[in-house]
């Protein structure tokens, strides 16, 4: 839409008025029809109508870690969220980007916020503790095991020399080292057996102590062990209690911890490589030697070399020492077994993974290693009944608006108020069934703002209307009939709206993409309802008015009609001169 | 009705009519009055900043036996001597608000008010907000408003003139600042919600320029070839005309907005629905005022400058003095009779107005091109 055409009369709106009439009838019908099919008969309400809480988080660079905000990692920081979101058995949690970086999290009511709070405010500390203590003594992390097969590049100044035969393969690829896995596998596979048959965990072992490199106490240490004995790590409860405590522990402290579906416990040494550490992780099928999916995690250089002495001193240590657990926000997701220290910056966790755990372990990895915080900026509880209150609000506020815009136009207008209403009944059925079916569509969400932006649409639609009765009633004061004035009015009033709307348009378009958070919702209503504003003005108010105007109570200009020359001071043609209005009657 | 409908006829045809054009000194003046109050309450009085803006927390309680003052104390204590404003809602709930308040000391705040008013932390509506947030939504908003501005002044040059668009954007200008300053000196509070109704004054506001732009482009099409009325003329009939139209308009669009501020404001107390409202209707409120007591004239002002509106000034003017001095010739050549009279007579004649000197007027000069009321279709 660029410069606005000189309105040439259109073939076809003038011969035709049912077709457009019928064109816009069948979307009416195909809509609702779509809505009752898809099961909506209602929008999907937002946080702020429905009740629930939303969460605004907003991501920050870690110092010295620039440019780290980007979509791929918040598309993983979203993932990771939406998991420990629906960890809380919440179902309908909504989690998205927004903007550059932020991220909503919208969960519905029911939801205890502060639980929610936690979960999705803390940020994800990722750590690779030395095993201390386990339980059970086997002590694999449950799941499908991902027993612990870390391999690395050659050279390596602890191996074992199990590798020495595929040096070769190795440089290309460090992660592929058949012989080293296999080697390790075979210890792996029955440990996992074994820990599969004896999956009751069972309170006993007491730490050590000692062997790792925290300075220990024998005051802690005994204390330590008390509290192991008494971590429960079998109900959900006390595996959050726990990992709450554990995710609050410095680093450098020795924690207890609870495997993620807590069959396992454990005590675990202070940190020793960090998530930060972690370069990238993903998740790979590796067919070589049929170990299946493995993870493969890349350290920085700082990393590596940490990574390199600490996998050094672990293996010369007996199960479980020889372990280091990776633990995320204070859970055990996996402990793997060392044998040889890995350097080289890479590593593999093989063993049992499904591609889903792989996939998932991978990006809690990558999630440590995402050089990202977030901080909650806006949180919003909104209780069901506050919700229910301002949709209500908002449906009266309609409701009035509506009617007094049709008080007005009927008061104003007459007859042609008719048009109007059937003109604005017409775009409300539209405005409302898309609403309805971008809910399960595209994932709109009907919000407070958007429906202060569709009661304000009303005016911009009645404005249409309003412009374009206006043409054909200074038709009719041209002296003009009803039917020719129709016709002739339509193409200036056509540009009129059409530049009027494109530039309300534009505004909408703009702040749709420019800015966050509730304003987004209300320019996209302004938009779509823009939008269907042309079309119902095209569409439905101008055939229509083609029809009546054929019709003798508007044709003829009864009173009532809104378009009685009479009353619209219209002059009879040719009786006008071209001196009729003189300049002297208005320049004062 | 009938009445409206006469005058608007009356107003189509120019036999009434404002002079809005040529008394543009005084709305200017009116404008630029209001343009300096409304930039001095904000630097003398500032925004009263929502807690979007500051950071802070805004709990809202169900109805609730327990006086404000208690309340207050409660959370006086709970938020470790932060300022706390309770607010009565028109339902019986209480809206407490703590500014710069930590999204983290909101926590014993919502605590220790759900134990005394005896409710479940579910019920009490939280809304925490760090500072950057605010800053963020308001920071988008100005660059949209920027970006808006220049599609929009690109959009209207290119749809009109570059005067048009030079003219839309100081009217657009002009409301905002007005809503901007209406909202320091009253000393509403700026929230989101606000930022959203002055966002969307910018579609609306240009909406009703557009709208009379339009019917002044069509009316100054041919205004080269005559040379009976000014640019500036013909500018203020085309806004008289158009004059039912732009206040059928504001009026329409302002009922819902009004809808949404009476139920907003009287049900719901404070809100978002409230916010929204309110800076739509100052924003809207000046924007129709400016569309045609501030933007019309200016493109007036503006077209004036070009050397061929000044040509047709120059022309016109000529010509009202040689019509006026023909006018007097012809009464006394009439007295003294038949004196043979010229063109500029004849032509006096077919237009009693007293428009004369058409010979003056280019080759393309015809009788229907030459009035303004003509152009209209």
């Amino acid at each position: 839409m660029a410069a606005p055409k000189k309105g040439r009369r259109s073939p076809g709106s003038q011969g035709r008025p049912g077709r457009a009439l019928a064109v816009i009838l069948i979307a009416i019908v195909a809509l609702t029809g779509g809505m009752f099919l898809s099961g909506h008969t209602k929008p999907r309400l937002g946080i702020d109508l429905a009740g629930g809480t939303s969460f605004t988080l907003e991501a920050k660079n870690q110092p010295g870690r620039p440019n780290a905000i980007n979509t791929a990692n918040m598309n993983t920081a979203v993932g990771i969220i939406e998991r420990r979101v629906n960890g809380l058995g919440v179902s309908e949690a909504e989690v998205q980007t927004q903007g550059e970086k932020h991220i909503i999290v919208n969960i519905p009511k029911g939801t205890n916020a502060k639980q929610a709070r936690q979960q999705v405010g803390t940020t994800a500390q990722l750590y690779f503790r030395p095993v201390i203590t386990t339980t059970p003594a086997a002590g694999k992390t449950p799941e499908p095991t991902p027993d612990p097969t870390a391999t690395g590049k050659p050279g390596d100044k602890g191996d074992k020399g199990a590798d020495k035969g595929d040096k070769g393969a190795d440089k290309d690829k460090p992660s592929a080292t058949p012989s080293t896995s296999a080697g390790t596998q075979g210890r792996a596979v029955p440990n996992a057996l074994k820990a599969d048959k004896a999956p009751t965990p069972s309170p006993s072992k007491t730490p050590k102590g000692g062997q790792t490199k925290q300075p220990s106490d024998p005051d802690s240490q005994k204390q330590l062990a008390k509290d192991f004995a008494a971590l429960d790590c079998t109900t959900k409860k006390g595996r959050a209690a726990a990992a709450e405590k554990a995710a609050n522990a410095k680093p450098s402290d020795s924690i207890l911890a609870c495997g993620q579906k807590g069959d396992a416990k454990y005590v675990l040494g202070a940190s020793q490589v960090e998530g930060t550490d972690v370069d990238d992780a993903s998740a790979v099928f590796e067919s070589q030697n049929a170990s299946g999916w493995i993870v493969q995690l890349g350290f920085n250089s700082k990393g590596a070399k940490k990574f390199a002495n600490v996998t050094g001193e672990l293996a010369a240590k007996q199960d479980p020492q020889n372990r280091f657990a990776i633990t995320l926000d204070g859970e055990v997701v996996s402990a793997p077994s060392v044998d040889r220290a890995i350097a080289g910056g890479s590593a593999t966790i093989s063993g049992g993974f499904t591609q889903q755990s792989a996939e998932d372990l991978a990006n809690v990895l990558s999630f440590g290693a995402l050089p990202l915080t977030f901080d909650i900026a806006d949180e919003t509880t909104v209780s069901a009944a506050l919700g229910g209150e301002q949709l209500h609000a908002g449906l009266i506020a309609g409701a009035i608006g509506m009617a007094l815009v049709v008080l007005y136009l009927v008061i104003y207008y007459r007859g042609l108020a008719l048009v109007a209403m059937a003109s604005l009944g017409v775009s409300a059925a539209l405005t409302y069934t898309i609403m309805v079916l971008l809910g399960p569509g595209i994932g709109f969400a009907l919000n407070l703002p958007a429906v202060c932006g569709a009661i304000v649409a009303i005016g911009i639609t009645a404005d249409s209307f309003i412009v374009y009765f206006e043409r054909i009633r200074d038709e009719i004061r041209e002296g003009r009939s009803l039917r020719p004035a129709v016709e002739r009015g339509w193409p200036r009033a056509r540009r009129t709206i059409l530049v009027s709307d494109f530039v309300s348009f534009l505004a909408a378009a703009v702040l749709y993409v420019v800015t966050v958070g509730k304003v987004q919702g209300f320019a996209f209503t302004l938009g779509l309802t823009t939008l269907l504003d042309v079309a119902v003005v095209f569409l439905f108010t101008k055939p229509l008015m083609t029809i009546l105007a054929r019709r003798p109570f508007f044709g003829n200009g009864h009173p009532w009609s809104g378009l009685d020359p009479q009353r619209l001071g219209a002059t009879p043609p040719l009786r006008r001169r071209r001196s009729a209005a003189p300049a002297d009657t208005k320049e004062a | 009705m009938s009445r409206l409908g006469t005058l608007g006829a009356r107003l189509y045809r120019g036999e009434v009519g404002y002079d809005f054009v040529g008394k543009r000194k005084i709305w200017y003046g009116v404008s630029i009055l209001i343009t300096i109050i409304a930039i001095a309450g904000v630097v003398v009085r500032g925004l009263n900043m929502g807690i979007e803006f500051s950071g802070g927390a805004v709990f809202t309680t169900p109805k609730a036996g327990v006086s404000t003052t208690d309340i207050r104390q409660t959370a006086e204590k709970a938020a470790d001597g932060h300022t706390v404003v309770v607010q009565e809602l028109g339902r019986g709930g209480l809206r407490i608000q703590i500014s710069e308040l930590g999204t983290k000391e909101a926590l014993p705040v919502q605590e220790a008010l759900s134990k005394k008013l005896d409710v479940s932390t579910n019920k009490i509506d939280t809304q925490l907000v760090g500072p950057s947030w605010g800053e963020q939504i308001a920071s988008k908003a100005w660059q949209g408003l920027a970006i808006f501005m220049v599609l929009v002044v690109v959009y209207l040059a290119i749809a009109f003139e570059w005067r048009m668009a030079l003219a839309a954007l100081i009217a657009l200008i002009h409301d905002i600042t007005i809503t901007v300053g209406i909202y320091a000196l009253v000393g509403f509070e700026v929230t989101p919600g606000t930022v959203i109704g002055l966002l969307t004054i910018l579609g609306y506001s240009l909406y009703d320029t557009v709208v009379v732009f339009d019917g002044l482009k069509e009316a100054t099409k041919d205004l080269t070839k005559q040379n009976r009325f000014t640019y500036s003329e013909v500018a203020n009939r085309s806004l008289n005309s158009t004059l039912v139209r732009s206040i059928n308009t504001t009026v329409v669009a302002l009922l819902p907005v009004g809808a949404l501020l009476f139920i907003g404001g009287g049900l719901l107390g404070a809100g978002m629905l409230n916010d929204i409202s309110l800076s739509l209707f100052v924003g809207l409120a000046a924007g129709a005022y400016s569309s045609i007591f501030i933007a019309t004239p200016l493109v007036a002002d503006l077209k004036e400058r070009d050397p061929r509106m000044k040509a047709l000034a120059k022309r016109v003017r000529a010509k009202r003095a040689a019509s006026a001095k023909a006018e007097a010739g012809g009464d006394r050549s009439a007295e003294e009779g038949d004196s043979g009279p010229d063109t500029d007579l004849e032509d006096a004649g077919a237009a009693p107005a007293g428009v004369v000197g058409q010979r003056r007027q280019p080759a393309s000069r015809g009788r229907g091109r030459g009035r303004p009321s003509g152009k209209r279709r």
